[in-house]
């Protein structure tokens, strides 16, 4: 703040609380020539009238209270103009000192967590506890309070993992994110046809019934454009979040329709990167529990 | 009856309207008048741009469909709001808001750092059905966003009314809108919106650095 500005906060500043002390005094004050309190020309239909009695000194009191401690309170906290005030309280200081200590207790808590493998937090009760809560604040929105996802946010309850199920795969999946790139296909399989035709296969890998010819026809298809990603069996390819196509799980539905939008409009799921917002302790934590809703005691196989 | 200077302000409504007037006046005065000429409330973060033609059209639509009403767009200074959503909210940031979105009340979440947070088809699916990502949810479902196209002639002549106001928008940047915003819906727009929220805020200072805050006594207004 510029010396100017803050010379016009303290002006203004002064005058205000001089005002205010002024104005008491002056309304406050009775002057020679006043009517008397009883005596008043206020008369309403002959016999209802007003007194005009000053006011309690004890009253009067307490609003020049107010006025000595907001004198106190303008040399304690800022608020003349630039002056920072003894305490120099700021809310951004103070919030830095709360974070300060909180983070401090995070750390503390979160310390015994950090270089334990995965596998070994999955075991533990406590780690556990501390993951899901996690999971609530952070996961959930996407991946259900249950883990058990919605249309095009996986479940992670299950034994199926599109990145990969091993415990680091998991962190890292935490840590850095996801994103999934299934081109649109409609134009490199080129008539509706062959779209109806690779539809049907691909619903056949997972077993479900369909029309047998054109199933066939669509395995050509399939070998020319679908296996550079999910393999000549359609099992998938973790390292680009493939997904196995032979198995019951469809993340965006195993319908005609929404394998039909999947091939024309392709698909590209995104796990937003949480290295940042949680660190790598609590990735760590909340990486141990979403390996135990299908590794661990819990979860009865 | 001596008729002295209290009676006449109370029996003459015009001097009492003046003084009322000035009275109040102090507050903003002092308060808010050299707010707009402070240079952390009127010069952008770094990184903080005017709205890009789809997020400004987004933007409008998060106006008009009142998300305001349920998502504020302020974190305060405290530690809990820090901890949940991420830095806290400063100046700098809404330079380009106009108004600024920072709402007063939340049955939603705080969205100043909602960028990023979610893939976009976790907001497709949660505008147009929150309860089909998020069981828990009581917000609205905004099933029609997706059926009308943002304007490209309107959404031109937004971006000059703004840089009438003062806003940097160069000559290409506008000329360039309308294509910006073809075939995108209203749905594309306010995802845009939200995904470009709070991707310039200040980043969160480390726990090492914590206790250097206490030696810096020029960082008052929360300036990054």
């Amino acid at each position: 703040m510029s010396s100017a500005w803050s010379w016009y906060v303290i002006v203004l500043v002064v005058l205000n609380l001089a005002g205010c002390v002024w104005l008491l005094r002056w309304t406050g004050k009775r002057r020679p020539g006043d009517p008397k309190p009883e005596d008043t020309s206020h008369w309403w239909d002959g016999d209802i009238t007003e007194y005009n009695k000053p006011m309690p000194r004890w009253w009067l009191g307490l609003f020049y209270i107010t006025v000595v401690f907001a004198v106190g309170y303008l040399i304690y906290y800022p608020g003349m103009g630039a002056w920072a005030g003894t305490s120099a309280w700021t809310s951004a200081r103070e919030h830095d000192a709360d974070k300060a200590e909180a983070d401090q207790r995070i750390a503390a808590a979160f310390a015994p967590y950090a270089d334990k493998p995965v596998e070994e937090l999955a075991r533990d009760p406590v780690a556990l506890r501390h993951g899901q809560a996690i999971f609530a604040n952070h996961c959930a929105a996407c991946h259900g309070a249950d883990a058990r996802g919605a249309r095009g946010f996986p479940d992670l309850s299950d034994d199926i993992w599109h990145w990969g199920g091993q415990p680091q795969d998991v962190l890292t999946s935490v840590m850095d994110g996801r994103q999934a790139a299934m081109p649109p296909l409609a134009g490199a399989l080129g008539s509706a046809a062959k779209i109806d035709q690779t539809i049907a296969y691909v619903r056949s890998l997972s077993g479900l019934p369909v029309d047998s010819q054109q199933a066939a026809a669509g395995a050509a298809h399939f070998a020319g454009l679908c296996t550079a990603c999910h393999g000549p069996e359609g099992k998938g390819n973790a390292l680009m979040g493939a997904p196995d196509l032979t198995d019951k799980y469809w993340l965006y539905g195993s319908d005609p329709d929404s394998i039909r939008e999947t091939l024309v409009l392709g698909r590209n799921g995104n796990m937003p990167a949480h290295a940042a917002l949680l660190g790598p302790a609590r990735a760590r934590v909340v990486a141990a529990w979403v390996y135990s809703r299908s590794h661990g005691e819990a979860k009865p196989q | 009856m001596n008729e002295h200077a209290h009676a006449k302000v109370e029996k003459n409504v015009a001097v009492m309207a003046v003084l009322i007037a000035v009275a109040i006046s102090f507050g903003g005065l002092a308060e808010i008048v050299p707010l707009m000429y402070q240079a952390e409330t009127i010069q952008p973060l770094p990184g903080v741009k005017p709205y890009p033609p789809l997020q400004l059209a987004g933007r409008d639509v998060y106006i008009r469909e009142g998300c305001y009403n349920c998502h504020s767009q302020m974190i305060r200074t405290l530690r809990f709001e820090t901890e949940r959503y991420g830095h806290y909210s400063v100046a700098g940031e809404s330079v380009y808001d106009r108004p600024f979105q920072w709402g007063s009340k939340r049955t939603g979440p705080d969205l100043a750092r909602v960028g990023g947070r979610y893939s976009d088809d976790w907001h497709r699916a949660h505008l147009l059905d929150p309860r089909s990502v998020v069981p828990e949810s009581n917000m609205p479902s905004y099933s029609w966003l997706g059926d009308k196209l943002v304007d490209g002639a309107l959404t031109t002549q937004k971006m000059q009314a703004l840089r009438a106001l003062g806003d940097p928008y160069s000559d290409e940047e506008i000329a360039g809108a309308a294509a910006a915003v073809t075939g995108k819906t209203e749905l594309d727009a306010v995802i845009a919106y939200l995904q470009g929220l709070g991707r310039h805020a200040p980043k969160a200072p480390a726990v090492a650095n914590a206790a250097n805050v206490k030696n810096e006594t020029n960082d008052a207004g929360g300036r990054p």
